[in-house]
């Protein structure tokens, strides 16, 4: 097979697999959609934003910062740590890289490294190609931005009753995103709960209370995060990935 | 002081971008660290966890819409892990309880 035909495989390849993908993140992306425009961001902003950021947590988190005014250096704070774990995802994903790949590629790949994005693109076989990943970017980032651009407009249209009930819909994905794992790990129910508590605390309390929305979130994350990190460390999962990776190559 | 949407989203697009690429171009390496890769497991779960409560509770001025949200979605999530259905349910609660 010449390279142009396989170029053309694997970026049609990931088109296919970006679909289920894109689908779901229409969804999230127009429960997004529905949080920015209370905060007053513009559907054509909310499309730029939701285009260059690809991330329904860290994204939300820039809407509560947006909304309550914060510091510029708060907003770069709070993505940071709402989008930190990108930076393991990238440390994997790179492994999965031929090691001769040009840095181009390395900075567009980059771009779009979400959980579900990094989630095909270590399923696939070693070498990762580049192509593969923007089959799945062409079909993942469209439908992202134009969810939050509709769900926007439709938080500009939709009687308050209906508005109200939909701004429920990104906590509903929140909670079954941080839920399931605790069926089997007691101890992040343990973490979740705790954060729960905590972060409610932290809002009554007085003196703390007048902490702002970012703060408070950076604040209680790094707290509870690094807590329940020394409490239970992790096992080293990533470290038996690369293992099996190196079998596959042998 | 006022600040620009424009200037939020730019800065919010840098720092996403920059956890992203750094590692794919220039560090190029595995986390060895065992703290910091069980800080990076656990902060996504702590983030979520915090940003859902309390701001759920001021869904609409009656905080008995966000709690019902709150338990409706978990047991659902718990049950189904569908993230479709958790939000769906979560909605339908809240428009529920609104009504009275």
């Amino acid at each position: 097979m010449s390279t142009h035909k396989n170029l053309k495989y694997n970026f049609l390849h990931g088109m296919k697999d970006g679909v289920p993908i894109g689908l779901g993140y229409f969804a999230v992306s127009f429960s997004l959609g529905i949080a920015a425009q209370s905060a007053g961001i513009t559907p054509f902003q909310g499309l730029i934003m939701s285009m260059l950021n690809n991330a329904s947590a860290g994204e939300y988190a820039g809407i509560a910062a947006i909304k309550a005014n914060a510091s510029y250096i708060e907003i770069a704070l709070l993505i940071l740590i709402a989008n930190a774990r990108y930076l393991l995802m990238s440390c994997s994903l790179s492994q999965k890289l031929s090691p001769d790949l040009p840095l181009i590629h390395r900075m567009l790949i980059g771009f779009n490294v979400t959980d579900e994005i990094f989630g095909i693109g270590i399923a696939h076989s070693y070498p990762l190609p580049p192509s593969y990943m923007y089959g799945a970017s062409a079909v993942s980032i469209p439908s992202w931005a134009l969810g939050t651009m509709f769900g926007i407009i439709a938080g500009n249209m939709l009687p308050v009753n209906i508005v109200t009930a939909l701004s429920a819909a990104i906590f509903g994905m929140f909670i079954a995103i941080i839920i399931p794992p605790c069926r089997e790990n007691h101890f992040m129910l343990g973490v979740i709960l705790v954060s729960f508590l905590i972060s409610s605390l932290f809002a009554i309390i007085p003196g703390i209370a007048s902490l702002s929305e970012s703060v408070r979130i950076i604040i209680l994350t790094l707290l509870i995060a690094g807590a329940a990190a020394i409490i239970r460390p992790v096992s080293d999962e990533a470290e038996s990935e690369v293992t099996s990776q190196k079998e596959q190559e042998a | 002081m006022n600040h620009s949407v424009w200037l939020y989203i730019m800065v919010m697009a840098l720092v996403s971008y920059l956890l992203r690429v750094l590692p794919l171009t220039l560090i190029r390496k595995q986390i060895k660290n065992r703290f910091i890769k069980s800080l990076l497991f656990y902060l996504p779960y702590v983030t979520l966890s915090v940003m859902t409560v309390p701001a759920i509770f001021s869904i609409s001025e009656n905080p008995v819409c966000g709690i019902a949200a709150l338990i409706a979605a978990g047991i659902i999530a718990w049950i189904t892990s569908n993230l479709f259905l958790s939000a769906c349910v979560a909605c339908i609660t809240v428009f529920i309880i609104g009504m009275f």
